[in-house]
């Protein structure tokens, strides 16, 4: 697939349930990411600036000045997010990882996946890009990894599919 | 199509053959019909002036111009009008009749199929391998009919295959016998499956149903087994007046009428008032329900019952359970009751009418919680776990099983810090919680998800993390805060590894299961 290599280390305190080598996603992705979280951030700040609107206090220009301080820090830990989204096919369970600052780890067994779903936005159909979600019967389980080339997403998909065939339990 | 290959049932055993077969008679009438019925009622209500004017003699006064009825009769359109009304009412029973025709369902070994429609057609199957439970209701209407519905719960949302309706006496035994075929592991044919004595007659038919609906039990062959808990009415008082909501609920009317006389601020009823009815509803409700309730262990599976008035009967398949809860509001530990819970994976909680309940002991001493966990948790609550359960529910003391928070997580669980934690059994996780309402939550290996390990920058500065095991959607969210992050993560490897060990070891029982089955049945035919 796209690249395979160690993430970035563990932060100090941090947590590697799973160490090794982990799949990563293609650093198109980065453009993705990086234009839905400007959008949202410009959203947030026009929104934090009604109280400013409705009052005319001048002093509350500061909520939206630090909304929009932290859509930018946000915004400008783009790549590194992008390069911490990692997942790894083991041999009974897919792990996947996301996250710096708030760091997820999930494990899903072959045998749970009930439907892999690939969705495409606008932005990503036009770099090629896909994002594979996995369906399990917790709602809770909310698995994706964005930022798939297309072709990888279907390769993958399909694997997935034909391994949680081959380990499907009774629910 | 749904011709003369539509076989006319009669037993529970004929309508299960794998052909198609059509639901009771007045199922149009039940389903839909009562909007007619209703809207009926209502143009007669509006009519009742007219009607006694006819039969008194007087005219109704001169009468608007407006009034549609007025016109007619005013034009001499009546015979017009009545051919009209007599037009609509044969489209609509020509509507019900083929909605009838049409509405068939048929059960084979494998799946459960249901088409209806006439315009849009649906055909909705279920495989009888994921089939959650069946539930049984019986409205008040349809008793009237000696007719009850059956909703079988497959995994998935929105995934509800429901028989509405059947004739009230093959509702029970059918469900039994798709529940035998459900577990796969035993030969449904040979169950004594009741048959239902047609004589045809219309007194014979109205006698039976008589003793159908004064006899709501059904079948005295199919009666539930003895409950293993019987509930009594002091307890239930007794933990209904000590429950955490009758004491928010207390806590909410004294605030309302301090507020209310002190600084008379009448308006603030206008807000308590809708809180307190809809907490109030809810205990009563709870109450109420709990009254007649029951636990068995069934053949087919765990059996509760509930309810007074309109009584519903709950049947879970083994091994349908996702997780359980055991927890103690705050102010029954003197009395050592617990109320258990649990998560089942269906969606049809959210439906009317067939309301299933999560909650699968309203309150019980510990005895009685084992003998529940025994049947909802057969195999994981053996000799060797049973222990671990009794420490799950205790104080937290050193080399009980349970492996905890460090005491660095005091800073964000001041209280419950030791006793949070978990124990991994091959068979079931157990996370124990909470030290002011304690809370012990168990789920099988075998029938969870998936699992997540979380961290934020806080937890990450404490070394902390969090662990998320999934569950099916539910009351219950089996997550553990706040564990040692290398501790935490040695839990989420274990407990990655110990699903796919519960998911081999059990689809290796059941391919079994299912092939010894099936050639049983075979041999039967």
């Amino acid at each position: 697939m796209t690249d395979t290599t160690d993430l970035p280390v563990t932060p100090r305190g941090g947590v590697d349930p799973v160490p090794g080598e982990w799949r990563r996603v293609s650093p198109r992705y980065i453009w993705v990411d990086l234009v839905g979280s400007i959008i949202s951030g410009l959203a947030a700040t026009a929104a934090a600036t009604i109280p400013f609107w409705v009052t005319q206090f001048v002093v509350l220009l500061t909520i939206p000045a630090v909304v929009l301080i932290i859509a930018l820090i946000v915004a400008a830990f783009t790549p590194r997010r992008v390069r911490a989204i990692g997942y790894r096919l083991r041999d009974d369970d897919l792990v996947v990882r996301r996250g710096i600052m708030f760091q997820r780890f999930a494990a899903v067994p072959y045998g749970r996946m009930q439907l892999v779903d690939i969705n495409r936005g606008p932005l990503a159909r036009a770099l090629g890009l896909a994002e594979l979600k996995l369906v399990t019967a917790a709602a809770a389980s909310n698995i994706t990894i964005p930022g798939l080339p297309m072709a990888d997403a279907e390769q993958l998909r399909d694997r997935l599919v034909e391994l949680a065939e081959s380990r499907r339990a009774g629910l | 199509m749904t011709g003369s290959d539509v076989v006319a049932g009669a037993s529970a055993v004929d309508l299960a053959d794998g052909e198609w077969h059509r639901l009771h008679p007045a199922t149009p009438l039940l389903r839909g019909g009562f909007a007619f019925v209703a809207i009926a009622g209502f143009v007669l209500a509006n009519l009742r002036e007219r009607i006694l004017g006819l039969f008194l003699g007087g005219g109704p006064g001169d009468g608007a111009g407006g009034d549609p009825i007025e016109l007619i009769v005013r034009r001499g359109l009546i015979p017009l009008a009545l051919v009209v009304v007599l037009l609509v009412l044969i489209v609509i029973v020509v509507i019900f009749w083929l909605s009838w025709r049409v509405h068939s369902f048929r059960i084979t070994d494998e799946l459960v199929e249901v088409r209806s429609g006439i315009l849009f057609r649906t055909n909705r199957r279920g495989r009888l391998d994921r089939i959650q439970g069946i539930n049984i209701s019986r409205p008040l209407f349809a008793r009237l009919f000696g007719a009850a519905r059956l909703d079988i719960n497959v995994a998935g949302h929105d995934a509800n295959v429901q028989l509405a309706y059947l004739s009230g006496r093959n509702a029970e035994a059918l469900r039994r016998l798709i529940l035998l075929r459900a577990a796969g592991d035993r030969e449904a044919g040979g169950t004594a499956a009741p048959q239902v004595e047609h004589d045809g007659s219309l007194g014979g038919m109205v006698t039976q149903r008589a003793r159908e609906f004064v006899a709501p039990e059904l079948d005295p062959q199919l009666a539930p087994p003895e409950s293993v808990v019987t509930m009594h009415a002091g307890r239930l008082l007794g933990s209904t007046v000590l429950h955490d909501r009758t004491i928010i609920f207390v806590l909410l009317v004294i605030a309302a009428a301090v507020l209310a006389a002190a600084a008379h601020l009448f308006v603030v009823l206008f807000g308590v008032v809708p809180a307190l009815l809809g907490v109030g509803s809810q205990i009563v409700r709870r109450f109420s329900r709990s009254l007649r309730y029951s636990i068995a262990a069934t053949p087919d599976g765990v059996r509760v019952g509930y309810g007074l008035l309109s009584t519903n009967n709950d049947t879970i398949p083994p091994g349908r359970i996702h997780s359980v809860e055991i927890r103690q509001p705050l102010l029954w530990r003197p009395a050592d009751w617990w109320e258990v819970r649990i998560n089942v994976a269906s969606h049809s909680d959210r439906q009317e009418g067939g309301r299933r309940s999560s909650t699968i002991l309203p309150v019980g001493s510990r005895a009685e919680v084992f003998k529940v966990l025994e049947l909802v948790l057969p195999g994981i609550v053996g000799d060797g776990s049973r222990e671990l359960v009794v420490a799950g529910l205790a104080r937290a003391v050193a080399g009980d099983g349970y492996t905890g928070s460090p005491r660095r997580a005091a800073v964000l669980r001041w209280f419950s810090w030791r006793r949070n934690g978990f124990a991994l059994e091959p068979e079931a996780v157990l996370l124990r919680r909470g030290a002011i309402w304690r809370s012990l939550i168990a789920v099988p290996t075998a029938r969870m998800q998936s699992v997540s390990l979380r961290q934020g920058p806080l937890l990450r500065m404490l070394r902390l993390a969090d662990v998320h095991v999934h569950t099916v959607a539910g009351p219950i969210r089996a997550v553990l805060d706040d564990l040692d992050a290398a501790v935490a993560a040695g839990f989420f490897r274990d407990v990655a590894v110990g699903a796919v060990a519960a998911a081999r070891r059990e689809s290796v029982a059941h391919v079994a299961n299912r092939a010894r089955w099936q050639g049983m049945s075979r041999s039967h035919d």
